[in-house]
């Protein structure tokens, strides 16, 4: 932005150096990094591979080598880019934003921080400190992220990321669904939870997949249109679907 | 006049002291104060990957960040993947061997990346590389003797 | 020819290589030269407005900012820049001249001290627009009512011609069947990663400018020359420096004029490096953007009587060559094919778009893409393989040299030979059966074909052809071979290099002939005031002609050493024996003199010189372009490109069908461009023109909307393949030599570029073809493709 002079702040403050913006904390309900852990950190951690597979899943989608040395979580998610991944990974996951100011600490649900396209709930003088996850305890969850983009590493034309838990019998107790296809990632929390309860069966999914598909309001640009967005929603929905519960079917 | 910071990076080695303005980058800082020409500019938009350096021993895009961020930090450009003697590194004469560049242009940013890559991986399979490679625009070679080239410097530090 | 070469066709690093690999490259940005100053550009942000008023005083104001010239100045003190066709009346400048044709044209340019100094006053430069009626849809330019480009001009028609070569009526007539259809090719580039860069510096006490720029562009010093109003001898541009690729682009002339104007004026060097923006926008950067409209007459056997062709190139608000790759087509209108008569209608309009300069193939990727198209569709409609209708009518090996019905004779070759090689590394019949399984399995799943010619040589004879006031048929290059006094060998080129290696290629051509290792032999270029005759890098030409000096400059210098041999055994030339640059008497080993020896006696011993022999030991060698030389006949027919080579593409393709993203997994091309000076070198050209062109079928497009802006303007939305895009490539060759050049090498530049594009759109189209769909349409994005696919059922 400011290399296109499209954004000209008077004022550049560089928070990299800033410790409490650091750490990774692993507790038994919550998993909390602060807003400048590296990209490049999340994917190496094997603490959050275990106990937060979508981030690193939603990684391997993220530019390159040399975006995600210096891409933070945080950064991500303020810049909210409509196409980007660690949003859309943080609204499925229902991620907590700690907002900072001088005054204190305010909690902001990811799912209504992002407003419209680079655009964010945010006051001037706060600053976003740590991104909060809610663990997931159950032993058989399966996670999956998926996107159409035009080359790898390019921001997706439509992602889509899920999260499922199986009791012991198969049937599904607990689902995160979101897909990104402009204006805002969206956490589809309705067509998620109607799947609780059920057996997570093809023809459940696919029902799921196409009420995503009707659920999305995708705008056109040059490298879709909106039908084909709200196409690929419903193919993306229902790709993650059966790979999360795939992935949760296969663990005991 | 624009205000000025003073700045020490470690470039290749060497502390180098500057008094810098703010809006400068650090790719800017290593070409036209540094003179290390070798980093190259291709679009500034943080895409095409010439301007690759390794910063804390991680291949980053010098366009996008600015120079005084660098303060304390470690650079190190193509000029700094040179044996000790100056003579070329394995990965640079693995580059020479397979005529993995043609322009010249991708190359310092090319070998950057793919230096790392080596650094972390000893033996990487031929997706591995393309994967290593792939915020590296080229236009010259179809990037076919640039893997042939990381696989051979690969095969020949084992 | 089975001549076996000692250097020539060997493995060898490139002489470019260590310092590129160094970062030790002498890139235009890389030139910093003291006080010198930096430019940076205001531009329309209007598809066409007039420009009422320019006010530099808030610029002036910002801290370095040294001048802010405008279009009123420059255009009058200044002559226009050359036009490739007759239309004068289509003036081009540096700068607007009173009206904005196109959003991104440069308007104003602002010099500083730094660059960042000249973006910051360029933001305060203010101008006052009158937006005026605009067209941007080529088609509608020449309408009665599209508005005007150019009014002096009168239309938008910059160039029409309809050639008919043999019964083109006739054979349409008695053919059995005949098919049309459309094929639309939108604009791209190649896209070099280094922009274009100019340095100038006027000294005043000499009265030269000098230039270091990031060119490939003919007869550059002396078109900017001519448009700064200064003789040609007051220019002098500095080869030796690196280009960061080009592949056709870099013509350069409007920057040089602009940045050696401001030169002149201001008395300090001033540089330009064009930022992305600034580049994509109003640089030279756009290469064509055509709609081809077929017809092809043939019989039931596949046999290809006629072609009609009406290719309409959208040149967009100014012509520099960009019209003239209409032409160069005509060199090889009927490809790789028996095809004995054509109808070629080039039209070039003008729009409200970013100019178009040339690009790697010059016009003749576009021409391959819609031929092969035909190919493809005869076969569709006989229900015939498509391998098979190429076998049938390709030209067969014994009808070399063989005379198309546009006049150019191709000079060798073995298509089928090549084909059959390409079928066989692709697995072809494996590769019919992977396809056929994954279409079982539900996927979409093509394979393509591409057999198609690379004309090379560079004789661009297009320009007298497409405009008959220009009587151009000199097309040449040249080399100066020097040895020293220390024995030691120099090759002088004449022009700049953008990658393609030809320090090496000098080398090894001057080493072949003097027999002394490439490895010793040094290269360096002249500039242009020392510089003998050059046409650039352009048209695959410089194995040829470069090569073909470099060796005829050695030979001189061979000849000479002979002839002081033969002096001193007193004995005829031929009886003397040359080996690795030793001279002895044939029979008589022992009256030998070695290499010291007889450039000890060149350069200082004139008492053993021969009579009428040179002291010191230098020879240059300047030659025309085989088969060249020749105006066209007043039916368009002209010997275009002396040699061809020829290429034959298989790529594989499974598409996503929900999401229409085609992933390409096999890629084989077979090629034969004659003799390769140096095997690794061609085979880089041909990956990276491969890369090129899976860039223009699936990736690239400069898109305009219907308000004449530019929407991929940087590389995120223009979209160059990674190494993730690019598959693995594999290259099979062929050696069928040229009989007209020094080892039998062809000219390769191009390779890859020319059909690739075509090879794709056929595989997509195969991929496509059980569901009754076709595109004809470059790039083949996932966008489109679904759009094509969506609620088909197979």
């Amino acid at each position: 932005m400011m290399a296109m002079r499209l954004a000209r702040p008077a004022f550049l403050i560089d928070i990299n150096g800033a410790a409490d913006l650091q750490g990774i904390e692993v507790a038994a309900e919550t998993i909390t990094l602060g807003a400048a852990v590296r990209q490049r950190q999340i994917e190496r951690d094997a603490s959050l591979a275990a106990r937060l597979p979508l981030l690193g899943k939603a990684l391997r989608w993220v530019g390159h080598a040399q975006t995600r040395n210096r891409g933070t979580l945080g950064g991500s998610i303020v810049h909210a880019d409509p196409s980007a991944e660690l949003p859309l990974a943080a609204c499925v996951l229902d991620a907590t934003l700690l907002l900072r100011d001088t005054t204190g600490e305010t909690e902001m649900p990811a799912r209504e921080f992002m407003l419209a396209p680079m655009v964010v709930a945010i006051a001037p003088e706060q600053c976003l400190a740590a991104i909060r996850f809610p663990a997931w305890t159950e032993a058989r969850s399966g996670c999956a992220f998926d996107e159409v983009s035009l080359r790898h590493g390019d921001f997706a034309i439509v992602g889509a990321a899920a999260q499922l838990a199986l009791d012991a019998s198969g049937k599904c107790v607990r689902a995160s669904l979101g897909t990104s296809s402009a204006p805002i990632p969206q956490a589809h929390a309705k067509i998620a939870q109607r799947l609780v309860g059920t057996a997570l069966d093809d023809a459940t999914i696919a029902d799921a997949a196409a009420d995503v598909a009707r659920a999305v309001e995708p705008d056109a640009d040059l490298h879709g249109s909106a039908d084909y967005r709200r196409h690929l929603a419903g193919v993306l929905a229902k790709r993650v679907l059966v790979a999360a519960r795939d992935e949760a079917r296969g663990r005991r | 006049m624009e205000k000025k910071h003073a700045v020490a990076i470690e470039v290749n080695g060497k502390i180098l002291r500057a008094e810098l303005p703010a809006r400068l980058t650090l790719v800017d800082f290593l070409r036209d104060e540094a003179r290390l020409t070798g980093t190259h500019v291709g679009c500034e938009h943080g895409i095409c990957g010439a301007c690759s350096v390794l910063f804390d021993a991680q291949p980053i895009r010098s366009c996008l960040m600015f120079a005084w961020q660098a303060d304390g930090h470690r650079v190190t450009t193509v000029e700094g993947l040179a044996n000790a003697d100056g003579s070329p590194s394995v990965l640079q004469d693995s580059f020479c061997e397979t005529h993995g560049l043609q322009c010249g242009y991708c190359t310092p940013g090319m070998i950057v990346a793919a230096h790392a890559l080596l650094e972390e991986n000893r033996a990487p399979s031929e997706a591995e590389v393309r994967a290593a490679i792939a915020g590296n625009l080229c236009r010259c070679t179809g990037y076919q003797q640039i893997v042939d080239a990381v696989l051979l410097a690969a095969s020949r530090k084992k | 020819m089975t001549t076996a070469f000692r250097y020539v066709g060997k493995k060898r690093r490139t002489k470019e290589g260590p310092r590129f690999a160094a970062g030790r490259g002498r890139f235009v940005a890389d030139i910093a030269l003291p006080q010198m100053k930096h430019v940076a550009l205001v531009t329309s942000p209007y598809a066409c407005a007039r420009i009422d008023r320019v006010d530099a005083t808030q610029a002036l104001a910002v801290p370095g900012c040294v001048c802010v010239l405008s279009g009123e100045e420059l255009c009058a003190a200044v002559d226009p820049l050359l036009v490739g066709v007759d239309a004068p009346l289509v003036k081009r400048y540096p700068l607007a001249n009173g009206i904005a044709r196109y959003a991104g044209e440069w308007v104003v340019a602002v010099v500083a001290d730094s660059r960042a100094a000249a973006e910051d006053a360029a933001e305060k430069v203010q101008i006052g627009y009158q937006p005026l009626p605009y067209n941007v849809d080529a088609e509608k330019a020449l309408d009665a009512a599209a508005p005007l480009v150019h009014p002096e001009h009168g239309s938008n028609l910059l160039y029409r011609r309809q050639f008919v070569w043999g019964p083109v009526a006739e054979d349409f007539a008695r053919a059995a069947h005949r098919l049309s259809f459309r094929a639309r090719w939108h604009r791209s580039a190649t896209v070099p990663i280094e922009t274009f860069g100019v340095l100038a510096s006027w000294d005043a006490g000499r009265q030269i400018l000098d230039v270091w720029a990031s060119i490939q562009m003919p007869k550059f010093p002396d078109q900017t020359a001519r448009a700064l109003r200064l003789p040609g001898s007051a220019v002098r541009v500095h080869f030796d420096v690196d280009v960061g690729g080009s592949y056709g682009v870099k013509r350069g002339i409007k920057h040089a004029v602009l940045v050696g104007y401001l030169a002149k004026k201001l008395g300090f060097p001033v540089r330009l490096i064009e930022d992305r923006l600034e580049n994509m926008r109003g640089g030279d950067m756009h290469g064509p953007d055509r709609i081809f409209d077929m017809e092809v007459a043939f019989e039931a056997d596949a046999t290809i009587r006629s072609l009609k062709i009406r290719a309409l190139d959208d040149v967009g608000a100014y012509a520099g060559r960009a019209p003239l790759q209409l032409g160069k087509p005509v060199g090889a209108i009927v490809g790789p094919y028996r095809i004995g008569s054509v109808a070629y209608e080039p039209i070039a309009v003008l729009t409200n778009k970013t100019a178009q300069e040339a690009v790697r193939g010059f016009g003749q990727s576009p021409t391959n893409f819609a031929l092969e198209t035909a190919l493809d569709r005869i076969a569709r409609h006989l229900g015939m393989d498509r391998v098979e209708v190429r076998r049938r009518n390709l030209i067969r090996k014994d009808e070399f040299p063989y005379l198309i019905p546009s006049g150019t004779t191709y000079d060798s070759g073995d298509y089928h030979a090549v084909l059959d090689k390409a079928l066989a590394a692709a697995g072809y019949a494996e590769l019919l059966a992977t396809r056929d399984a994954a279409r079982a399995a539900g996927k979409l799943a093509g394979i393509g074909i591409a057999t198609c010619l690379e004309p090379s040589g560079g004789n661009s004879a297009f320009e007298p052809l497409f405009n008959p006031k220009n009587e151009t048929t000199t097309w040449m290059d040249s080399c100066l071979v020097r040895v020293d006094l220390s024995g030691s060998i120099t090759g002088v080129m004449n022009t700049s290099s953008a990658g393609q290696a030809h320090e090496t290629l000098v080398a090894t051509c001057v080493g072949e002939i003097l027999e002394r290792d490439p490895d010793s032999i040094r290269v360096v270029r002249a500039d242009s005031l020392v510089a003998l005759p050059s046409n650039s890098p352009v048209g695959s030409r410089m194995a040829i002609m470069l090569g073909g000096a470099a060796a005829g400059a050695a030979r001189k210098v061979r000849e000479r050493l002979i002839a002081i041999a033969a002096h001193q055994f007193e004995c005829a030339v031929e009886d003397i024996e040359y080996r690795d640059g030793h001279a002895s008497l044939k029979g008589a080993p022992a009256k030998r003199l070695s290499w010291d020896q007889l450039v000890e006696i060149a350069h200082r011993k004139f008492h053993l010189l021969p009579p009428g022999v040179e002291p010191g030991l230098q020879e240059k060698f300047v030659w025309q372009v085989p088969t060249g030389g020749m105006l066209p006949t007043p039916e368009g027919r002209i010997q275009m490109y002396p040699c061809t080579a020829f290429e034959a593409h298989l790529v594989y393709v499974e598409i996503d069908r929900d999401s229409g993203r085609p992933s390409l997994q096999r890629y084989v091309c077979g090629h034969d461009c004659g003799v390769m000076i140096n095997p690794q070198v061609v085979h880089g050209m041909t990956y990276g023109g491969i890369a090129h062109g899976i860039g223009a079928a699936l990736y690239e497009r400069f898109a305009y909307s219907d308000t004449g802006q530019l929407q991929s303007q940087t590389f995120m939305d223009y979209l160059i393949p990674s190494a993730m895009e690019v598959p693995a490539l594999r290259i099979v060759d062929h050696c069928t030599p040229s009989p007209l050049t020094t080892f039998g090498q062809k000219g390769s530049g191009e390779a890859g570029y020319l059909g690739a594009p075509a090879a794709i759109a056929s595989a997509v189209n195969d991929a496509l073809a059980p569901l009754g769909v076709a595109i004809d349409e470059l790039p083949m994005t996932p966008h489109e493709i679904w759009q094509r696919t969506r609620g088909v059922r197979r």
